[in-house]
Parts: structure tokens; C-alpha cells; sequence
């Protein structure tokens, strides 16, 4: 059996603002390599369950367990951390910080994560050279990479933004609608990269999207609606 | 960290439309704050060093600071004068090294006139006791000569040789001449950045060879002695305006200001220069020290509006706070980012400001000189005002911690999900 990556267990997570729970998961698990799409529906407490993951966010209850580490246990600073270490993030658009080059916007995950910088180093490499072998893993050609990150296309955005979630080659890539500015055949040329590059650095991929045409290409596919035992309110503002 | 700066930078960069306006903002602020602080001190300084090594400055019973004006400054009129006999009473006492007599009330196209004699051009002292230096010629022999300052030399056009008729009393028109007994300039002398360069010297004799024809501020009808006449008479003068005393030893100078003030044949006052200078400093202190206080406010009011520019961007900057969370930057991070964007901007301001400083000192300063008497010359920053500038830097910090807190608090809430 393989090792368990992520790993909730009576989850129960209540905004400060709000009187009842958002989020009550009794279970979930995600294994090495796995790659799962999360169907999420808005209200069904998508952005929360990314915000735990991604440690921004602590329940109140319950145990999250990502690498065999508990994040319930740690600092906020610590989780902090534990993120720019082990996870990569991609969301649906202006993933971009607009002021930063091509390459800076990819090894932004490197300035903040010593491990993030040392593994991306590991091949031999230089951070560049790095940085170019996934830009063009993922179809950025050298007469994108001067360019100003705001003159590229959402698409080609997106790309520069999966190369930035994989550098360093975190265990964990947490993808949030990174398709849904892209049209139909962007849509699934991009998942395809997405789901290839994510193989290549063996990385598990939480995919997550209220279009479920997306998910035929997915191992698993999960309701968050079905797993999370509250009903579908509006998630707190 | 330094990626931090890095990113403060290249963010503060991005937006440089609206930052350099406040940029710039923050630098005129800083410009007056440093051009009121340089006028002050050297207002200041050129107050404290119009005169030096004058122990004792005598006068007619008024207040020191009157007496001062009038004596050193040439403002203002005298309210009365002192005898001839009491100014040869304090130059007898042994206590005396010298005196230098002066006398005041006529003018030269609005440059006062001083009666005195040779002694002031040995003995009186200005700056960090510098003596006075002729330029051109040398002092006064026969009585109708006249050495004039230097500014009076540069802004009337004079040369040696030139012939000047002064006018009787202060003012700048209408006022009688003395044009029956014109003066030959026969000495120029160095600027001094002090009163004396706006003077003209003239002796004693020549102030009473002037007057011989004159009755009470009127030339006397039918009454006129033509100048090479006037040797005739006993050209001693009867008053003078004041007595610069210097004396053997300072030790002296209480003893001594106490014997004048209690001088018996007429009331007399005897005030210490640095005293009295620092008195009247106190007067017009008032005026700068305001203006100063309206320098500060201005470079609040410059640094409210990087706040307000900080803040107001910051909305549309969440996103941007979000990813940079989700890439691993703490809470933390986010708020020594725009901590750090306000600062850096301040500090830029601040350097900008000592720039056009310099710039205003170079383009303004041979104007000020000429007109005002105030020497700013190019120079490194003092440190006090350093210290204005270390201020600037502190209110700046101080205030850029507001968009820090307030992004902070913006991504603790947002987390990775801004809500936009």
C-alpha cells in the first residue's frame, strides 16, 4: 500500500465570524502519486479545505497529517513553512505577481523554501537552467521568457504558474480551477502537461474544479459535497 | 529578507507613477525642511559672529537688545547719545585695551554711515576673529575720506577715487543731503558676511565737519562753511552713538560693566555681546522656530499621502499578497513587505530632498548672499541635520506601518483565496 500524502481525519473547521462548522470531513486520503480531482461546487467549502491544506487555515478539530507531519500541532509559521516546502499552488488566474520577470515569478517558490531551492539545484544545475527545463517541459519557448509576465496569454500564464508550482519538486501540488479561463482545448492540453509534469517529478495532484468534464482524465475522483458532512450553505465570507 | 527588499522594490517600481508623485512630494518637504533648518543656522550663526572680541559694547541707558541693534546691526536709531567725555572717561580706565568709538545717523543711499576712528579697523573683529582686510586702498586719512564695505562697493558700482554725498539721517529717499561736502572713497574693504559690509566709514571729524552748518536736523539758512574750511573749527566731536570696549583681560568684564553702569555723569549701559546677541537671537528665534514647525508639517502632510497612495493600492494588491502566501511568505512577510515599500520610498524621498537641496543652494545661493547677507554655501549635512533627516526616517517608518498592519491583517484574512 502505498504512503499516505494527505490525511484528514475528523475534520471540523467553524470561521470566527460564524456559528456553525463550514467544514466537517470525517475522512480523506490522498497516496503517493495519486492524482485526484476534487469536485467542488461553490459553497461546498472548497477555499476553506485549500486554506487547511495549505495550513493558512486551523480547525478546530480533527487531525490534517500531510508527509506524516500534523499541522494541527504546529505554528502558524511552521505551516507556513511546511507549505513553501512540500506544496506547490496553482489557481485559475493572475497567478502572476505582474512586476516580477518570467523567471523570477518561477523561483519566487526558492527565495522563500531553502528545500524548495536546494532540490531545484539537485539536478546540477543552475536555478535558470532549472526554471528553463520546466518552462519549456511545458511549452514556453525562449522567445516567451523576456517577455513581461502581463503581455503573455492567460494560457502561457498559467503554464509559467505550473512551472513555478513544480520547481523545487514539492510532494504535493494543489491545483485550484487552473483551467477555467481557458477555453475547451486549452482546458486539456493544459491538464495534459499539468498531469505529465506532475508525473515526471512524481509529485501527488489535488485537482480541484466544479467541471466535472475535467475529471475523466483523473485516477479518483471525490465530491467534496459527499465527504464534507455539512450541508451546502454558503461558505462564510 | 532580501528577497523582500527585492520584491519591495520591484513593487514599489511597478506602481512608480503614483509613488514618484508622492516621491517627489516627500522630497520638496524634505527641501524646505533642510533650506529653513541651513537659513536658521546660518542666521543664527551669522548673528553670533557679526561681532568678536569685543568684550563690552556702551551705550545710553536702553534695553541691551536696542542697544545691540543699533550699535552692531545698524536697525533702528539710537535713543540718545553718550558725551564725548564719558567716552574719554572708559578709554582712560585701565582696564581698557582699547575702544573703538562709534557714530550713527547719516546714510548713503540707504547704507548707514559710521563715524569712528582708525582703531575699528584694527580692532574690530567679526566671524571666529577675523580682522577686517582691505580689498583695495587703505583706511581713512583726511577728512573727508570714506571706506565703504564691500557690498556697498558691489552694488553701487563704487571704485577707489569715486565721489559719494551722504544723506542726513536713516532712510533710503527724500532725505537732506550733505552734497556741500562730497567724500572720496579711498578704501574698500573684504566682505565679511557682516553689517560692515554695508557700511560706510567715514571719521569722527568728518560726522562733525558735516554737521558744522546744521541745526537740529536742518541745514541753517544764510549759514554754509564750504569743506576746505571746516579745519577751521574744533572738529572734536561733542557725542558718539556707542563704544566698542576691549579689554586687558577678561577677567575684567563684570568689574568693568558694573563701573560703566554705575558711571555717575550720565546713565550709561554696558552690555556683553554674546549675552545680548543670544537676547535678541531669543526675539527672533520666535519667527524661525514657527517656521520650522511649518517645514515639519509639511513632510507630514507629504508622508500622509504615501500612506494614503500605500493603502489605496493596496486593495488591488490582495491577489498579488495571495500568491505570495501560497509560495510560502508568512503573514509576516507581508507585512515587512509593505512596510518596507513605505520606507524605501521615504528614504528615497530623503535622499531626493538633499538633492534638490543641493541643487536650490547652487542655483539660489549667490542671490541670497547678495540680497539677504546669507552665505549658504554648499555643505555637508550637519548633524543636526542629520537628525531632521533621521526624523523624516523615523515619522516615515512609523507611518508605514500602517499598510503593514493593515495588509497583514488583508492576509491572515484572505489566506490563499482573496476575496475580490
Amino acid at each position: 500500500m502505498a504512503n499516505s500524502i494527505i490525511e484528514l481525519k475528523n475534520l471540523v473547521f467553524r470561521y470566527a465570524s460564524a456559528t456553525e462548522p463550514c467544514l466537517d470531513i470525517a475522512s480523506f486520503r490522498a497516496v503517493a502519486g495519486d492524482r485526484v480531482f476534487l469536485y467542488g461546487p461553490s459553497g461546498s467549502g472548497k477555499s476553506t479545505l485549500l486554506g487547511i491544506l495549505g495550513g493558512v487555515l486551523a480547525p478546530q478539530q480533527g487531525e490534517v497529517t500531510i508527509l506524516g507531519q500534523n499541522l494541527v500541532s504546529m505554528t502558524s509559521a511552521a505551516r507556513d513553512r511546511f507549505r513553501a516546502d512540500h506544496i506547490g499552488f496553482l489557481f485559475q488566474q493572475f497567478n502572476l505577481i505582474p512586476y516580477l520577470s518570467v523567471f523570477d515569478n518561477v523561483l519566487l517558490p526558492c527565495r522563500f523554501s531553502e528545500r524548495r531551492l536546494q532540490q531545484a539545484l539537485a539536478g546540477g544545475a543552475t536555478l535558470h537552467a532549472e526554471a528553463e527545463r520546466l518552462l519549456s517541459h511545458l511549452d514556453l519557448g525562449p522567445a516567451l521568457w523576456d517577455r513581461p509576465v502581463t503581455q503573455l496569454s492567460v494560457g502561457q500564464q498559467q503554464r509559467v504558474a505550473a512551472a513555478r508550482a513544480l520547481i523545487g519538486r514539492p510532494e504535493i501540488v494543489i491545483a485550484d480551477e487552473p483551467t477555467s479561463a481557458l477555453d475547451a482545448d486549452r482546458q486539456a492540453s493544459f491538464l495534459q502537461l499539468l498531469l505529465r509534469e506532475c508525473g515526471e517529478a512524481n509529485a501527488t495532484l489535488l485537482f480541484v474544479s466544479h467541471d466535472r468534464r475535467l475529471a475523466k482524465d483523473f485516477k479518483r475522483e471525490i465530491d467534496l459535497s459527499t465527504i464534507n458532512s455539512v450541508s451546502h450553505e454558503q461558505e462564510a465570507a | 529578507m532580501n528577497h523582500l527588499l527585492m520584491l519591495a522594490v520591484r513593487s514599489a517600481w511597478n506602481r512608480r507613477l503614483t509613488l514618484s508623485l508622492t516621491l517627489i512630494a516627500i522630497a520638496l518637504s524634505v527641501t524646505m525642511l533642510l533650506g529653513v533648518q541651513r537659513v536658521r543656522d546660518e542666521a543664527h550663526q551669522g548673528f553670533n559672529h557679526s561681532v568678536t572680541g569685543t568684550d563690552l559694547i556702551v551705550g545710553a541707558r536702553t534695553s541691551p537688545v536696542q542697544l545691540m541693534l543699533y550699535a552692531v546691526f545698524r536697525i533702528g536709531e539710537a535713543t540718545n547719545n553718550i558725551r564725548w567725555q564719558a567716552y574719554k572717561d572708559i578709554s582712560a580706565s585701565p582696564m581698557v585695551a582699547w575702544t573703538i568709538p562709534v557714530s550713527l545717523g547719516d546714510s548713503h543711499h540707504g547704507f548707514p554711515v559710521l563715524g569712528t576712528e582708525l582703531s575699528y579697523f584694527e580692532h574690530f573683529h567679526y566671524g571666529d576673529g577675523d580682522g577686517l582686510v582691505f580689498s583695495q586702498g587703505k583706511p581713512f586719512k583726511d577728512t573727508f575720506d570714506a571706506v565703504i564695505g564691500s557690498d556697498v562697493a558691489e552694488q553701487m558700482g563704487y571704485h577707489l577715487g569715486q565721489r559719494i554725498i551722504l544723506s542726513h539721517g536713516m532712510g533710503m529717499a527724500g532725505l537732506p543731503e550733505h552734497s556741500d561736502k562730497p567724500f572720496t572713497v579711498v578704501g574698500i574693504l573684504a566682505p565679511t558676511g557682516t553689517p560692515v559690509d554695508r557700511t560706510v566709514h567715514i571719521s569722527l571729524e568728518a560726522i562733525t565737519a558735516i554737521h558744522l552748518d546744521w541745526v537740529g536736523g536742518a541745514k541753517m539758512p544764510g549759514f554754509f562753511i564750504p569743506s576746505e574750511f571746516v579745519h577751521k573749527f574744533d572738529l572734536t566731536p561733542k557725542e558718539v552713538t556707542a563704544v566698542l570696549v576691549g579689554l586687558k583681560s577678561r577677567v575684567a568684564v563684570f568689574r568693568m560693566q558694573r563701573n560703566i553702569n554705575d558711571y555717575e555723569k550720565e546713565p550709561l549701559l554696558a552690555v556683553m555681546p554674546g549675552v545680548a546677541l543670544e537676547q535678541l537671537w531669543q526675539v527672533v528665534g520666535v519667527a524661525e522656530k514657527a517656521l520650522l514647525a511649518i517645514s515639519a508639517m509639511v513632510v507630514v502632510v507629504g508622508l500622509s499621502g504615501l500612506i494614503a497612495v500605500v493603502l489605496a493600492g493596496l486593495n488591488e494588491r490582495r491577489r498579488e499578497l495571495a500568491i505570495l502566501r501560497s509560495v510560502g511568505a508568512r503573514p509576516l512577510d507581508v507585512f515587512l513587505l509593505l512596510t518596507a515599500e513605505g520606507l524605501f520610498v521615504t528614504i528615497m524621498g530623503v535622499v531626493l530632498g538633499v538633492v534638490f537641496l543641493t541643487l536650490m543652494t547652487l542655483a539660489l545661493g549667490p542671490v541670497l548672499k547678495s540680497h539677504y547677507g546669507l552665505a549658504i554655501q554648499l555643505q555637508w549635512l550637519s548633524p543636526e541635520e542629520l537628525k531632521l533627516l533621521a526624523a523624516v526616517v523615523c515619522v516615515g517608518l512609523f507611518a508605514s506601518l500602517i499598510p503593514g498592519y493593515r495588509a497583514y491583517r488583508l492576509s491572515l484574512a484572505d489566506g490563499l483565496t482573496p476575496r475580490i
